[in-house]
């Protein structure tokens, strides 16, 4: 495993962040090394998505470090934050698709609109990298409305790995995808991170998806990391509230809040 | 309830959306004078805007300078100052009517699709994917708007008056008796370049103001498909009303004595 002489890719040291009098993120800490593959598991609002947002410089957390590769991020100008974002690709739970473009034209949006490249060449490779997660050329030229939800999502992952990022982010990567689709997507993570020696941090409460792809699992509550281990270790860890959450029981350490607001509404960052 | 504290209370949103606003502003002129530039989107949403709005805004102004002749017709015979009806069409319509006319309906136009375009990117992540794939939604989504409603507007403006001219004249020559060389001569005997100039002025702003409010209210939209409504409904109205505020403040500013 990881030694402590290598810097993190990621490195996150109490991280806060509330919207309102909701705590969401309270004092978090995680690393990630370089080639490792981390998910996050978690309940639903418990602030795994503001993590990710944090993380990619979306929201501004309240306090606390983000560092990417030892540099820390929190106070970066918009302009050295787009080149370090330049370093991350991001799997969108919903595949977050422009509409607008054609699935090609997604795809390549990357190297075309960040690096310069030239449109020609960008297709080519837009195309090669759709063959990746097994679209054909003929799907490039498709809208992504006229895309089954289990093809968006794999556009979506061709998009985060077109310019070959060193770090990539899934959000709930198959969330809303049956089980075989689900078997699928997680099996083209697994491969597209291993061609990339890619790091990557994912968050899930798919414990299928997240025995696949991981190397290390950590559980976030109440803001909080409060376990985390290799992913062998999952079924042993002796830590109510991680076999409550992997066994699926309503009783136990941890108590549902009926009402609780799930996300924070989009308007009300930074 | 106490009366005072929810007058208060509402002052305070006032001001929390007005600095809202200034500082959406500020960010996308500042990001508007740095590359990357977008050639590509700014020609396209010239396009929305010029181009695909002319059927509406011309249709509004040949309307509204037939009834304006004929109005002013009716009016001025009443004391025997017929003679003026062409001067009054040209005056109306290029000071006042073609700008806001067309303004009011650009802002019903492009104005609500622009907010539920980017407020439906809001609500589906595409404007945070936008951040990850290193591009600014301020330069990419923001910029080519603002920049091409600044710019077609007055164009569009410029259509509308001259469709507004023919409206009048189309009433005047042929239902109200006027002599059609006589009706053009004094439509241009009286008419000044500060007439025309103010309202193109007024045009640019208009057009600044609709697509400044269909990107902020998109931008800032809510979750799920009443939010994006929501912002649909504020970005129209707020454009309206910043409309006929600024063409009064416009027309200070050029005619007050």
């Amino acid at each position: 495993m990881s030694t402590n002489l290598q810097t993190p890719k990621i490195k996150v040291r109490g991280l806060k962040k509330a919207f309102g009098n909701k705590v969401v993120l309270d004092g978090l800490d995680i690393d990630v090394m370089p080639g490792e593959s981390v998910v996050i598991i978690g309940g639903s609002g418990t602030g795994k998505s503001v993590l990710l947002k944090c993380i990619l410089g979306i929201i501004h957390p309240d306090a606390g470090s983000i560092e990417i590769d030892g540099e820390e991020v929190t106070r970066m100008s918009s302009r050295e934050r787009e080149r370090v974002m330049r370093k991350f690709g991001m799997l969108f739970q919903g595949g977050a698709l422009f509409d607008s473009l054609r699935v090609w034209e997604n795809v390549s949006f990357g190297l075309v609109q960040a690096q310069g490249m030239d449109r020609v060449q960008a297709k080519d490779i837009a195309i090669r990298k759709l063959a990746a997660v097994g679209l054909g050329p003929e799907v490039g030229e498709l809208l992504p409305a006229e895309l089954s939800g289990g093809m968006q999502k794999r556009v979506a992952l061709a998009r985060a790995i077109a310019t070959e990022p060193d770090i990539i982010l899934f959000d709930e990567p198959t969330t809303g995808l049956d089980p075989i689709m689900s078997d699928v997507i997680n099996d083209l993570i697994v491969d597209c991170v291993k061609q990339l020696g890619a790091t990557t941090l994912s968050i899930t409460h798919d414990l299928a998806s997240a025995r696949k792809i991981a190397h290390r699992i950590a559980m976030i509550y109440n803001g909080k990391i409060i376990w985390s281990g290799p992913v062998s270790k999952i079924d042993y860890t002796g830590n109510a509230y991680v076999d409550q959450f992997i066994h699926g029981r309503a009783e136990g350490p941890i108590k549902v809040e009926v009402g609780a607001i799930s996300d924070p509404l989009p308007g009300s960052r930074r | 309830m106490n009366f005072v504290a929810a007058i208060g209370r509402l002052l305070i949103s006032f001001f929390q959306a007005v600095g809202r606003i200034a500082m959406f502003t500020g960010l996308a002129l500042f990001h508007s004078l740095r590359p990357p530039f977008y050639p590509r989107l700014i020609l396209r949403q010239m396009i929305d805007i010029g181009y695909y709005s002319l059927p509406v805004v011309g249709l509004t102004a040949i309307f509204t300078g037939m009834v304006l002749a004929l109005q002013s017709y009716s009016g001025f015979a009443r004391f025997s100052a017929e003679s003026a009806v062409a001067t009054v069409v040209v005056i109306s319509i290029t000071r006042e009517l073609g700008p806001v006319l067309a303004a009011l309906m650009v802002a019903g136009r492009i104005g609500a699709s622009m907010a539920a375009e980017i407020g439906t990117m809001r609500v589906t992540e595409q404007i945070d994917a936008l951040t990850t794939l290193s591009t600014n939604p301020y330069k990419y989504l923001v910029m080519p708007r603002l920049l091409a409603g600044l710019a077609m507007m007055p164009v569009l403006v410029l259509v509308a008056d001259i469709i507004g001219v023919f409206g009048g004249y189309i009433i005047g020559v042929n239902k109200l008796g006027f002599n059609p060389a006589a009706y053009l001569k004094s439509t241009f005997e009286y008419l000044e370049f500060k007439d025309v100039f103010s309202g193109l002025v007024k045009a640019s702003v208009f057009g600044f103001i609709i697509t400044l409010m269909g990107c902020y209210h998109g931008y800032h939209s809510q979750r799920g498909a009443q939010g994006v409504g929501t912002a649909t409904i504020n970005a129209v109205v707020s454009a309206l009303i910043l409309i006929l505020v600024f063409n009064y403040m416009i027309t200070e500013l050029f005619f007050a004595r």
